[in-house]
């Protein structure tokens, strides 16, 4: 074996955009100190990653850094999706970061920088090949989160919430680590393939009970990401306690994060009979928790936080489906592992649409408030209202936010083609549960009177509003697109 | 594309390009007028639909579903959803009557808008959403799009009770809202069960059972029945139908009423009984027994109650228990009966709930207590309420008549202990129907003139004529021929049934 590897540069393409983005931008900060001038840069770093990612994932799979046939980067469909969604949050994130940059408070290079380190580590998540790469990844993702989430000044819930973040996600990164560790000591390999195909053929080390430890670890490791029950604790005291923008930014792009990892060790790596009913029970237990504590929050974001809990457990939810053997055929497999990513994708769109809406419908440099502040908010804002209330009922899952509809339509027929009905049912009638609070919000947005008047929103938060709205009418018509990448 | 696939798609298209456009059109009354032009439009584009080969002159046997006209595009493979619409003698008579109260209801708003905040373009627009979405339920051939539609009345619905409602209407809309999704999503399950197991979401070829398992039927009609059983709505899941009915507005509880529940009904017979057969058959008797629970526990209800709308939405659970039973009964006398209550049910009771509305609005109450005496001074209003109640009785003659003694002789036919009993209950139950009706009757028109209703004159606005007459000359026409709807259901009720085991 060579000892020289190549590498393949086109490949990598994706991942040098985005990481030179982050240094173009600390550069600018730093000769020009203007703070349209970096937010410019990183808006066109952002839209140049997504235009690379979705180039070089248009022209089929390209792998590099292997040893022998496993690689630790492959450049396929599902990673240029990954890549191109997370560049789009960002640049979405930074027009919905306008009013909080101009306030002042929040000083813009810092934040356009480390924006745009989270970015590369979201690009470079998607195409990890190994156990290692897949870690560093998520860590480059969420390590730039814990300063963003305590950047403003003199802010006590945003010091709070950064700690709160931090510790918990430092043990859930080292617990995962363990976990990876574990697995080397067990199989010898990192590479998720290898991994998968070792456990697969080899039934002594599946039924190793170190071997159960490994797998349990690194689920529960990656389910404090994605914020699932019983790990979710953190998410709701750090949404609200972050800037707006960076709380938009947790739930999406962090949110997605999450879920490609763990998407990735279930789907290639760990064997599916063990974490299909580990899975299964999560999902049950985020959307039911999450849905049920969302009924009981006053505050608008923890109410997005609340819900965002429960949007996670309908991504697992398909996964949930490897519990039973019926739900583990390579096809029901695919469908499952499709549908939670045409899922996923669905839900950061409209969860974006409904905190830029949030943003539009505060002061600049605001929290965001309580749900009374928002009375009324349609009748004074009826656009920016009517946006909100398309993004809500599409989280609900019911038209017109068609977008939503599909999204939940995708789970179900996924669940139940992989023979989990009771799985589905709990699906359906959480659907049901989750309706009762957005509609409580979406109603509040169209009350007679009451609330706080707000100046018109800034200009780039109504275009990324405006954006991601029409986005989601559109994919609400056409689903068909979001399913035809999902799959790949 | 034929005539027929044209009109099809104008019936969905037109009510949704009118509620964009009502909504667009600057102006409250031109927004209300450019409505009500789309809503004449739809009735029209659904008159024409009738035309068509009605009969089956192919070779082999009969299919069990032959639409008139039919339209089958792809839309989403990935989630098995086609764009496939189509008539038949089943659905046709309900698309007209859909049209032709959404007409009446954007007419009536026309002249008056309900108070309550909203503007009456709002409304209008509304009004309209919720006709795709009814219209559509009616039409779609696909099971994945007959859920799409089904959904799609929800939150307009929800938006006209809480817009433009009664006092309490939050409360009532929030309750409609969650009753009819927790249907919705049983529907959802069971049509991805059905979809799952068998392959495709055809309705024309689902139709029959399509070699789906015995205990896969009975799984799917479980799920299909009780979502359409919280819709149409089947005791003990009505509770949500009083209160959204007491609080709608005029129109609202008229559409409510008038063409809502019957997608339950619609659902029952096209997508459950159909698709599910096997599994219609084994639940048939509890079906059966809880129809004729809801015809005894509304008939005692009402017999109870002391407000106005409040006695007509709960006398909707008597009439729907009726519906249902003929459905339970799967004789093709049952199945007729239930079509054409459906559509008596619908013409009468939106009747009923325009004179409750046009007392309402001209007494300011709903308490039976304060209302006596209105035929001393409005005769011509009393007179319609009688007319109405004793047509919602089951007099011959009148519309009513035709659905709840067939049901009845549908149960007597279908012979046996259990459904024997069922009859005698059920015809038990119609005799209540007359009993809280007549009470309703000499509670409201006969003794002396209230103090609410002293005040009153005679004289009906030209427009409560215009929005009353159809519904007066249909209740008349179908009570004396109801060869109207029933010629055109006979063909697809035989067809249906010769595939039900």
């Amino acid at each position: 074996m060579s000892l020289v590897q190549p590498v393949d540069n086109v490949a990598l393409l994706p991942g040098y955009l985005a990481a030179g983005t982050a240094v173009l931008v600390l550069l600018v900060d730093l000769l020009v100190a203007r703070r349209a001038v970096t937010v410019a840069v990183a808006a066109l770093g952002a839209a140049g990653t997504a235009a690379g990612a979705a180039l070089v994932g248009a022209a089929g799979e390209r792998r590099t850094f292997c040893v022998g046939a496993d690689c630790s980067w492959v450049w396929g469909g599902r990673a240029a999706l990954v890549a191109v969604v997370i560049a789009l949050l960002t640049l979405g994130v930074l027009a919905i970061s306008g009013p909080l940059l101009r306030a002042g408070r929040t000083p813009a290079g810092e934040y356009c920088f480390l924006l745009a380190c989270a970015m590369t580590g979201g690009v470079v998540l998607g195409a990890a090949g190994d156990l290692i790469t897949l870690l560093v990844a998520l860590e480059t993702l969420t390590l730039p989160l814990y300063v963003l989430v305590g950047l403003r000044r003199a802010s006590l819930a945003g010091a709070e919430a950064a700690v709160t973040f931090f510790v918990v996600s430092v043990v859930a990164t080292s617990v995962t680590l363990l976990g990876a560790a574990l697995l080397y000591a067990v199989t010898g390999s990192l590479h998720l393939d290898r991994l998968g195909g070792t456990l697969a053929a080899r039934d002594d080390l599946r039924d190793l009970p170190l071997t159960t430890v490994a797998v349990a670890l690194v689920v529960a490791g990656l389910a404090f990401k994605v914020a699932a029950v019983p790990f979710h604790a953190w998410a709701p005291a750090t949404y609200d306690g972050a800037p707006l923008p960076v709380a938009a930014y947790l739930s999406t792009a962090s949110k997605l994060g999450g879920v490609v990892a763990l998407l990735a060790v279930v789907q290639r790596a760990l064997p599916a009979g063990v974490t299909g009913p580990v899975l299964a029970v999560l999902a049950a237990l985020t959307m039911t928790v999450g849905n049920l504590v969302a009924l009981r929050q006053r505050r608008t974001v923890r109410l997005l936080a609340w819900s965002s809990v429960a949007q996670a457990g309908y991504v697992l939810a398909p996964l949930g489906a490897l519990a039973l053997a019926a739900g583990r055929t390579a096809d029901a497999r695919a469908g499952a592992y499709a549908a939670a990513v045409a899922y996923a994708v669905f839900f950061v769109l409209l969860e974006l649409a409904a905190f830029a809406a949030v943003v539009a419908l505060r002061p600049a440099d605001g929290d965001g408030g309580t749900l009374a502040d928002l009375r009324g908010a349609a009748r004074r804002h009826p656009w920016v209202g009517g946006a909100f209330a398309l993004a809500l009922i599409g989280l609900a899952g019911l038209p017109p936010g068609l977008a939503g509809l599909f999204a939940k339509v995708t789970v179900v027929r996924s669940l139940l083609a992989g023979h989990a009905g009771w799985l589905a049912l709990v699906v359906a009638l959480n659907a049901v549960l989750g309706l009762a609070y957005y509609l409580r919000v979406a109603a509040t947005l169209y009350a007679p009177s009451g609330g706080v008047a707000v100046a018109r929103p800034a200009r780039t938060v109504a275009i990324a509003l405006g954006v991601a709205t029409a986005v989601a009418v559109v994919i609400g018509f056409a689903p068909q697109l979001v399913l035809d990448v999902a799959a790949r | 594309m034929t005539f027929g696939q044209v009109l099809l798609v104008a019936v969905v298209a037109v009510p949704a390009v009118g509620a964009v456009a009502t909504a667009a059109v600057p102006g409250d009354r031109a927004g209300r007028l450019v409505g009500t032009a789309a809503a004449a439009l739809t009735l029209l584009a659904t008159l024409p639909l009738v035309g068509g080969e009605h009969g089956w002159f192919g070779y082999g046997p009969r299919p069990a579903v032959q639409p008139w006209h039919q339209l089958d595009l792809t839309w989403v493979p990935g989630l098995d959803l086609r764009f496939h619409l189509g008539v038949d003698g089943i659905s046709w008579p309900l698309v007209v009557l859909t049209a032709l109260l959404t007409l009446l209801c954007c007419g009536y708003t026309l002249w008056r808008v309900p108070a309550g905040g909203g503007s009456g373009r709002a409304l209008v627009a509304l009004l309209l959403v919720v006709e795709v979405g009814i219209l559509g339920t009616f039409l779609a051939l696909d099971l994945v799009l007959f859920f799409l539609f089904f959904e799609v009345v929800l939150l307009p619905m929800y938006a006209i009770i809480a817009g433009w409602g009664g006092d309490d209407r939050r409360r009532a809309a929030r309750k409609f809202a969650l009753y009819t999704l927790f249907g919705s999503v049983l529907l959802l399950v069971g049509v991805y069960l059905v979809v799952a197991a068998a392959g495709t979401a055809d309705l024309v070829a689902l139709t029959g059972g399509a070699g789906l398992s015995r205990d896969t039927q009975l799984a799917a009609f479980t799920l299909l029945a009780l979502a359409f059983a919280v819709k149409s709505p089947l005791w003990p899941l009505h509770s949500w139908l009083p209160d959204a009915h007491t609080q709608a507005p005029t129109v609202g509880s008229v559409i409510l009423a008038g063409v809502l529940l019957k997608m339950g009904t619609y659902g029952l017979i096209r997508v459950a009984v159909g698709v599910a057969p096997e599994g219609a058959r084994w639940a048939s008797p509890v079906l059966g027994a809880l129809a004729v629970a809801a015809i005894g526990i509304g008939g005692l209800v009402c017999l109870a109650q002391s407000e106005l709308k409040r006695l007509i939405a709960y006398s909707s659970v008597g009439h729907m228990g009726f519906v249902l039973l003929g459905v339970a009964t799967l004789t093709a006398t049952g199945l007729q009966a239930a079509l054409i209550g459906n559509i008596a049910h619908g013409v009468i009771t939106g009747l009923l709930f325009f004179l409750a509305g046009a007392i309402k609005d001209r007494t300011h109450t709903g308490s039976l207590a304060e209302l006596s005496g209105l035929r001393e001074t409005a005769p011509r209003l009393a007179g319609l309420l009688g007319f109405a109640a004793v047509a919602s009785l089951g007099l011959p003659g009148l519309a009513g008549f035709w659905g709840e003694a067939f049901a009845v002789v549908a149960a007597v036919r279908r012979g046996g202990p259990l459904w024997l009993t069922l009859a005698a209950l059920a015809a038990l139950g119609g005799a209540l129907t007359a009993a809280y009706l007549l009470r309703l009757l000499r509670r409201v028109s006969h003794g002396r003139p209230s103090a609410a209703v002293a005040p009153l004159g005679p004289g009906l606005a030209g427009a409560e004529l215009t929005a009353w007459a159809p519904l007066v000359v249909l209740a008349l026409a179908v009570g004396l021929a109801p060869a109207l709807v029933l010629s055109y259901a006979s063909g697809p009720v035989e067809a249906l049934l010769g595939v039900v085991p």
